[in-house]
């Protein structure tokens, strides 16, 4: 099964399971489907509660924000998330103030779907991956997906189990991606708990650990590609930490996974521009943990887009934006 | 302290109350708003507010015609009018903007960020009109009866979000009025330089019916706010109140940069000094009971939280 299979079931699993969910976007009826086609089949399916929209991306999740102020579990899809900061106003001062502002007395089940990143050629304004401006919103999650965990659980988990607005992160080139039950030679460790309920995944290598690859989304399986390499080549043993929670930080899963033993590296991957990014902020956190409980020095690195509007052409993308000899280079940097 | 809360309330009005009902209302609407003022010039409250001096009776008038029992607001950032005509709950909003755990909101919204059961308000200029249209949309689809009732201003309408709104609920027959207090000013700036055509052949051009008042005058007011909810709630299609009732007070606190002459035609045509008119004498005892309630207000606010 594919990532985009997966958020597709759990869409429409979430739809059977409740009258409250409402898919509200552009283009998402049948036969069309989304533009990604990951609403394909649910306006058929559940007609009344799959809403297309005009091309309004604040009225569209301002519209979700009232409907779950009022009881509805609203998912709204941003065709690219590029397109984000159109209802950038709607997602920080409506959608996740209104809990708190109104001193807990209302909630704002709201999700909102944004399919992110490049490599696709679409260039400047429909490649990016803008969620790190979003990571810090007090009540607001940043929740990606990957093909580790399992993609429409992890749909139905934003869904249901939390009342607030969660920002879902999708990677355009990961929904093709087959769901990977094993990744060996790792062993697959959950973690997840009240404070952080979004599942971490930890692929524990066999015997001691040299360094930690840090990683979410689309940049998971070039960590996979590049850890492969430095095992092969450097005899270098890594582990990696596929966060899947982007905000706010799951501390208390890198504190698990640290507590096992610390590292010699960190080396943090994201597809946007490294500078003031999520690699920094998972920088920051496992710094904080490492000098609270004492352990060894850690020599850190960001890997990331090169701070460059991304081009159009495909070979010029694909100089800009981070690939698995950037994540092997960073790792060798540290030794 | 409930009951002594509970007695540091504004009655409500709806559509069958007596003119003398709505001038206690709108004028403990005034009387509240001077208070705050007076507050702040004298430094016991910080932060912000936005009064509504002059709208009051706007604000009486269409929350009056409301069905305050299952119909909904969205207000913005100058609600306190919108807020008291809904539910009267002066020490729970002045205790709020004292920032008391008291508040409405537990001193976390402030004057701008208010709820109260069906009542709901935001400072961010458009985008709670969007959120509005959600609540109507949330009220149509429980088949609730409910009409939505959105404030907004003229100044409001430099917000494209406000477009993107109108567009779904017109497109989407949804129940929501909104109810736009054209005060001729945004902030500072009047809306002849801010405003290009008019705010009525905007609506229009969303198919959306326009009722437009003086804001003067509570009877039209009530009148028109009447007909446009009816409608609202009977065909399932969003209609618009355009209330002309200047502002005559400042934005927020002292920062009018009118001239006295052109304050002075505005106070000239006070929506509540023309009430007050139409009841005659007994206004003098409403406004001492007024008074006494605000003392009363200010004075419990002022003390420790329990």
């Amino acid at each position: 099964m594919t990532v985009l299979a997966s958020l597709n079931s759990g869409l429409r699993a979430a739809l059977a399971a409740d009258g409250h969910v409402i898919v509200i976007g552009e283009d998402v009826l049948d036969p069309y489907g989304g533009a990604f086609k990951v609403t394909r089949g649910l306006a058929t399916a559940f007609p009344d509660r799959v809403l297309t929209t005009p091309i309004s991306e604040a009225g569209i999740v301002a519209t979700a924000t009232g409907l779950a102020l009022r009881g509805f579990r609203p998912v709204v899809e941003i065709m690219f998330g590029d397109f984000l900061f159109l209802a950038g106003d709607q997602i920080v001062n409506h959608a996740a103030k209104y809990r708190a502002m109104f001193n807990e007395q209302v909630r704002v089940p709201l999700v909102i779907r944004a399919p992110s990143g490049g490599r696709r050629g679409y260039g400047p304004t429909h490649s990016q991956s803008l969620e790190k401006h979003f990571l810090g919103v007090p009540g607001l999650w940043v929740v990606a997906p990957h093909s580790l965990g399992d993609p429409g659980a992890l749909l139905r988990q934003a869904i249901f189990d939390v009342d607030d607005p969660v920002l879902f992160i999708e990677n355009k080139i990961g929904y093709g991606e087959a769901l990977l039950r094993e990744a060996p030679p790792y062993e697959i460790v959950t973690l997840a708990d009240h404070a952080a309920p979004f599942p971490t995944i930890w692929l524990r290598p066999p015997g001691p650990c040299d360094g930690l690859l840090a990683c979410y989304g689309g940049s998971v399986r070039f960590a996979l590609d590049a850890a492969a390499v430095l095992r092969e080549r450097e005899q270098l043993n890594l582990g990696l930490v596929v966060v899947t929670q982007l905000s706010p930080t799951p501390a208390s899963h890198l504190e698990a996974i640290l507590r096992n033993g610390a590292p010699a590296a960190v080396v943090a991957i994201e597809e946007a521009p490294a500078e003031a990014g999520w690699g920094a902020e998972i920088i920051a956190s496992i710094e904080q943990i490492r000098d609270t409980h004492r352990l060894g020095a850690i020599a850190y690195r960001r890997v990331g887009a090169n701070a460059a509007v991304i081009p159009s052409a495909r070979t010029l993308e694909d100089a800009v934006l981070p690939r698995t000899e950037d994540i092997v280079a960073a790792v060798l940097d540290c030794f | 302290m409930s009951a002594h809360d509970g007695s540091m309330r504004l009655a409500v009005t709806d559509r069958a109350s007596s003119r003398a009902d709505h001038y206690r209302l709108a004028s403990g609407i005034r009387a509240f708003e001077r208070m705050l003022l007076d507050q702040f010039a004298t430094g016991r409250i910080g932060g912000t507010t936005h009064t509504c001096i002059g709208q009051e009776v706007t604000a009486v008038a269409v929350t009056a015609a409301l069905e305050r029992e299952r119909d909904c607001v969205f207000s913005n950032h100058r609600g306190h009018g919108h807020f008291l005509a809904y539910c009267g709950e002066i020490f729970g909003l002045l205790a709020e903007i004292f920032g008391r755990s008291d508040g409405v909101c537990g001193g976390r919204g402030g004057s701008q960020h208010l709820h109260r059961r069906n009542f709901y308000s935001n400072g961010v200029q458009g985008g709670s009109v969007g959120n509005a249209v959600g609540v109507a949309l949330a009220e149509k689809r429980k088949r609730s009866g409910a009409v939505t009732c959105a404030w907004l201003g003229d100044g409001t309408f430099g917000e494209g979000v406000v477009y993107e709104a109108m567009n779904i609920a017109s497109l989407w027959r949804l129940p929501i009025v909104f109810t736009i207090e054209a005060n001729g000013i945004a902030q500072t700036t009047p809306t002849g330089m801010q405003l290009a055509g008019s705010i009525a052949a905007r609506c229009r051009a969303f198919d959306i019916p326009v009722e437009e008042v003086s804001g003067r005058d509570l009877a039209e007011a009530l009148a028109a706010a009447a007909h446009a909810i009816d409608a609202t709630r009977s065909e399932t299609r969003p209609h618009a109140i355009i209330s002309h009732a200047a502002r005559l007070g400042p934005h927020s606190k002292g920062d009018d940069t009118r001239d006295a002459a052109q304050l002075e035609v505005a106070w000239a045509h006070d929506p509540l000094v023309m009430l007050r008119g139409q009841i005659g004498r007994a206004a003098d005892a409403i406004d001492r009971d007024i008074a006494v309630l605000m003392q009363d207000a200010l004075a419990r606010a002022s003390e420790a939280t329990a």
